[in-house]
């Protein structure tokens, strides 16, 4: 196989393969969690849980005060600088843009190319940051076994591919299929892996809220 | 047929002057990518080298290869490929026909048994063998007579080098390369859909004078021809790096000569010297006539996804599957979910009440 | 006879997996954010006190219970089953190092209610026989003498009688067709008894009618905090069925913050439907009072004081501005700790902790929290409005030897009372 084929492969067959596994992955894990359903709150609830189940949603995205904040500020800020540039990556830089706008229709502008290299170095960074902080923290190398090193690799790999592909490192060709064979590797551990929370932190925020809410505490 | 003559012997008989002969060489060196210090190298090589015998053979193609060799504007791609060598046989451009012409090729495998150089334009068609025959013979057949007399074997065009258009799916014919059919003999590919003629010409005038190969790449193609990629020598380049696409042919992006990568240019991932050596001498090369690059020298050209559809599009459909992919998974999560559903009323059925004299094991 | 067995906490595990419980688990991002939180970890810098870690079990059961993924992890070997060695280990990190304080349940980045989780977790290892001996023990005297504390009625009645003589006012037990019914944590009966006074002297000059029962007089809910719901929902029912019976148009919730939770959150979904009747803490009534104008005070404190919220009236129970009202009407030198509200730290003696031996030295430690946000104050007087903080931080001074007055916010209120009008 040549690196031709393996890049056809990688942009035909096999992203065929990683998308229906993505996609029956998330659609089975999600049934599967919302099936369990809740009981109705019975008591008399001081408001209505729906509304503070979504302020929650977005109340949640900045810490709950400041001691919280600086007792987790490396985690928080380096989560964040790697979660904003992640999605800045994927969703705006143009050639990624084309390829969403083959599967939804629809496109949106993209950002100049040199501010996603920028972006893409301090994900980089923030997620090497972060595993030397799951390494050396003593909570986090508690908390971690194979499978947060693992997600790490895969959630790592694509955006250094990326890089390297852009900016021809190597060969170019081979690059993107690395790339693009990282992202498919993501995709085909994602619904099985934490990598979920990405699709169910909002349920889980949105479960607290309500509850919260209910009862009159805004969380 | 005439005996062997050196380069250097033909050109003199047809009046050329010393000087000319190293003008000559200049000229080969150019062209073979080669710096003027090798000149001397050449010059000699000229002198000692007898003129090659050369046969070409044509399958499955649209003789547009043939067509882009001849019809180069400067007259001295031409003459000097036909002054390095001695064309024994081609289809298009022999004035003999039928038995004469076979006879030609013959006479040449004979007497240059094991030194001849066989160029090949076309794919092999490995279904019917009458899908391509020549005097009788099929091309499959052809292709192993001539080659196993030769000394080495230039594959011109994609079509030959690796399948080329009659090899885009579904492949009617069976179209297969060169390469594929022949393992037993230095080979190298010129792709190219047609490839620049200048790098035809100096492929051959390289293999003439060194009397071997020039160095390859992993397909096989000549790396001073095809070691550069066209999105890194591209001069659009800067707009890709400021992402400055043009969204149309003619909008005020392809007007202002932005990037072609939404039109679907293919350059990223192309190897060739289209956007360095250009064509019509230096004149113009497709993404700077304003259209995307096709990757025509790439395997599989053809099937590498939609010439107007950006490079980071899958080549596959993908929506009908992801379709397709959430109704599986659904069904799988449905079934789980009623697995679920059954446990978790068995538990509650199966739930005994627990009283204050059942928190402890030995409880009595 | 019956008894508790690894079966049986197996199954309540299972009973009590719900959608949010799933969504968590599958949500957690394993960050540790949620170990910051918790005092148990901050005080100690053990991370085995992490929260989602004391989940462990549970997460095992959901796992290989309710997903597909993890019984094919299970066939294959790749996950281990759950086992009874497992629960009798994590006794200590589900009842002996959490307070079900909930401050967690407030940072999760993903926003896991891991408190609700836990307390999930304890229906498990309860009925699985490892809950520790001492809240055990509460919850056979709260069965079967009516009082986690082993109070009985004729202690109240005493009580009861010694309130009247200091104040002069009928306390009217088992009585009819009143506003309140006011049920009592055993503790404001034995160790505080200004409580009842307070009440008493209140509903006089707010002219409400309030009964107490003979029956249902204790309002604290170990059923609860060992994570039972049968037992919890046994006795809260008793309340539910005298006020009821008596057709009180509310039923106070004493100041003590997991006997609000039980009845006024938890009440109606153990037993399955809502009641004919309003359920208020004490503060509420206050406050409600106070905006009515029915509540009328002389004078302030003089002291440097500052709140203690109990975890489960404020952040668990959403009683969080009527506290300030209540002291701003008097105290002039009312100050926040750190961390004030919804976010404040735990006694150390909630979830049924303080009835643990075997936590003791645990909780002096995580107590190190609340010193430390004392010391920052320089406060004088500590008011809080649950016997059980009381209680707890009351201990927690003596092992730092600290001086500092503890009062409950009722009675200060109380102080305050235009004399004239009592
Ligand atoms: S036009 Fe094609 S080759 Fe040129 S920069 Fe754009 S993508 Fe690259
Ligand atoms: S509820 Fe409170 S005590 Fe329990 S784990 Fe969470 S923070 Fe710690
Ligand atoms: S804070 Fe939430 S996401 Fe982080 S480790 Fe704890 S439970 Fe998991």
């Amino acid at each position: 196989m040549n690196y031709v084929d393996f890049l056809l492969w990688v942009r035909g067959p096999a992203f065929q393969i990683a998308t229906a596994i993505f996609i029956f992955g998330l659609s089975w894990r999600l049934l599967e969690i919302l099936s369990l359903s809740r009981k109705p709150e019975l008591a008399v609830v001081r408001e209505r849980g729906i509304a503070g189940g979504f302020r929650t949603i977005f109340r949640r995205f900045l810490p709950v005060d400041d001691n919280t904040f600086q007792r987790s500020a490396f985690i928080i800020t380096a989560g964040y600088i790697f979660h904003l540039g992640f999605f800045i990556i994927l969703l705006l830089f143009v050639p990624h843009i084309l390829f969403f706008r083959e599967f939804f229709g629809f496109s949106w502008p993209g950002l100049p190319t040199p501010v996603i290299g920028i972006i893409t170095i301090m994900t980089l960074l923030a997620l090497i940051a972060l595993l030397i902080n799951r390494m050396r923290h003593p909570v986090l190398r508690f908390l971690s076994g194979f499978e947060d090193y693992f997600v790490w690799i895969v959630t790592f790999l694509p955006v250094l591919t990326g890089y390297m592909a852009f900016h021809h490192f190597f060969h170019y060709p081979l690059m993107l299929a690395l790339h693009i064979l990282s992202v498919e590797l993501l995709m085909i551990v994602f619904p099985f892996t934490k990598l979920m929370h990405t699709f169910t932190w909002f349920i889980s925020r949105w479960y607290t809220g309500s509850r919260a809410a209910q009862k009159g505490v805004q969380v | 047929m005439s005996t062997p003559q050196t380069i250097y012997e033909s050109l003199h008989h047809q009046g050329f002057s010393r000087r000319d002969f190293l003008k000559f060489c200049g000229i080969s060196a150019t062209i073979m990518g080669l710096s003027p210090s090798m000149i001397p190298r050449i010059a000699k090589a000229l002198e000692n080298t007898p003129k090659k015998s050369v046969i070409w053979l044509s399958f499955q193609e649209c003789t547009g290869c043939t067509e882009s060799l001849i019809r180069a504007h400067a007259p001295t791609i031409e003459g000097l490929i036909f002054d390095h060598i001695s064309l024994d046989y081609h289809h298009t451009l022999q004035a003999a026909s039928g038995r004469a012409a076979e006879q030609a090729r013959e006479n040449a495998m004979k007497e240059h048994h094991g030194d001849y150089l066989l160029v090949v334009d076309g794919s092999i068609p490995m279904g019917n063998p009458g899908y391509s025959t020549s005097a009788g013979i099929s091309s499959l057949d052809m292709l192993k007579e001539v080659a196993s007399g030769a000394g080495a074997i230039i594959a011109i065009g994609t079509c030959a080098a690796y399948g080329g258009l009659p090899h885009a799916a579904p492949n009617p014919t069976g179209a297969v390369s060169v390469e594929e059919l022949i393992t037993n003999k230095p080979l190298i590919n010129i792709p190219g859909c047609p490839p620049i003629p200048a790098v035809i010409a100096g492929v051959i005038s390289y293999i003439v004078t060194f009397g071997q190969l020039p160095k390859r790449d992993s397909l096989k193609r000549p790396i001073t021809f095809f070691g550069q990629n066209i999105h890194d020598r591209c001069y659009r380049r800067s707009f890709y790096d400021q992402g400055l696409f043009a969204n149309s042919f003619d909008d005020e992006g392809a007007k202002k000569g932005w990037c072609l990568y939404k039109l679907g240019c293919k350059g990223p991932v192309t190897y060739n010297a289209c956007a360095t050596t250009k064509w019509n001498e230096n004149v113009s090369f497709p993404i700077e006539a304003g259209h995307g690059c096709l990757g025509c020298s790439e395997p599989h050209f053809w099937d590498a996804g939609h010439f107007y559809q950006a490079l980071s599009v899958p080549t596959r459909e993908i929506v009908g599957t992801a379709g397709y992919a959430l109704a599986a998974g659904a069904a799988v999560g449905v079934a789980s979910a009623m697995l679920n559903k059954k446990k978790k009323v068995d538990a509650t059925k199966n739930h005994e009440t627990v009283t204050i004299h059942d928190l402890e094991r030995t409880s009595s | 006879m019956s008894t508790a067995s690894f079966e049986r906490g197996y199954n309540a595990f299972k009973e009590k997996i719900d959608a949010p419980i799933a969504s968590y688990f599958s949500s957690c991002v394993h960050c540790g954010m949620c170990a910051q939180a918790c005092m148990f970890f901050t005080e100690t810098g053990d991370p085995k006190y992490t929260p989602i870690y004391k989940l462990e079990p549970m997460r095992k059961v959901w796992e290989q219970e309710y997903t597909l993924l993890g019984k094919l992890k299970a066939l294959l070997g790749i996950s281990q089953k759950l086992t009874d060695a497992e629960l009798a280990e994590w006794q200590e990190l589900i009842y002996g190092s959490c307070t079900l304080c909930g401050r967690c349940s407030m940072v999760c980045p993903v926003g896991n209610d891991l408190a609700y989780m836990i307390h999930k977790a304890r229906e498990g290892i309860a009925a699985a026989g490892h809950a520790p001996k001492g809240l055990i023990d509460a919850t056979k005297r709260a069965v079967i003498i009516g009082s986690a504390m082993g109070v009985k009625l004729a202690t109240l009645q005493a009580q009861i009688k010694h309130t009247e003589h200091n104040t002069g006012i009928r306390i009217p037990l088992d009585e009819p067709g009143v506003d309140y019914l006011v049920i009592l944590s055993a503790l404001e009966v034995v160790n505080f008894p200004e409580y009842l006074e307070a009440l008493a002297k209140i509903m006089k000059q707010a002219d409400k009618t309030w009964t107490l029962s003979s029956i249902a007089f204790e309002a604290t809910n170990p059923g609860l905090q060992i994570g039972v719901s049968d037992i919890a929902k046994e006795l809260v029912s008793r309340v539910i069925n005298v006020a009821e019976e008596l057709g009180v148009s509310t039923v106070i919730s004493p100041e003590c913050g997991h006997a609000y939770t039980a009845i006024r959150w938890e009440g109606p979904n153990l037993i399955g439907r809502s009641f004919s009747f309003k359920v208020q803490h004490i503060l509420e009534v206050l406050d409600e009072l106070r905006e009515q104008g029915k509540l009328k005070t002389e004078g302030f404190e003089k002291a440097r004081l500052t709140f203690h919220d109990p975890c489960q009236l404020i952040r668990r129970g959403g009683v969080i501005e009527q506290p300030r009202h209540l002291l701003k009407m008097v105290a002039t030198h009312f100050v926040e700790m750190e961390d004030p509200g919804k976010m404040n730290w735990c006694c150390g003696g909630g979830g049924g902790l303080v009835t643990q031996e075997e936590s003791e030295e645990l909780r002096t430690k995580a107590f190190n929290r609340k010193k430390t946000q004392l010391d920052a104050l320089e406060v004088d007087t500590l008011v809080t409005a649950c016997s059980n903080c009381r209680i707890v931080l009351e201990e927690g001074f003596e092992a730092y030897e600290m001086e500092m007055p503890v009062v409950g916010l009722t009675e200060m209120v109380a102080e305050h009372l235009v004399e004239s009008e009592v």
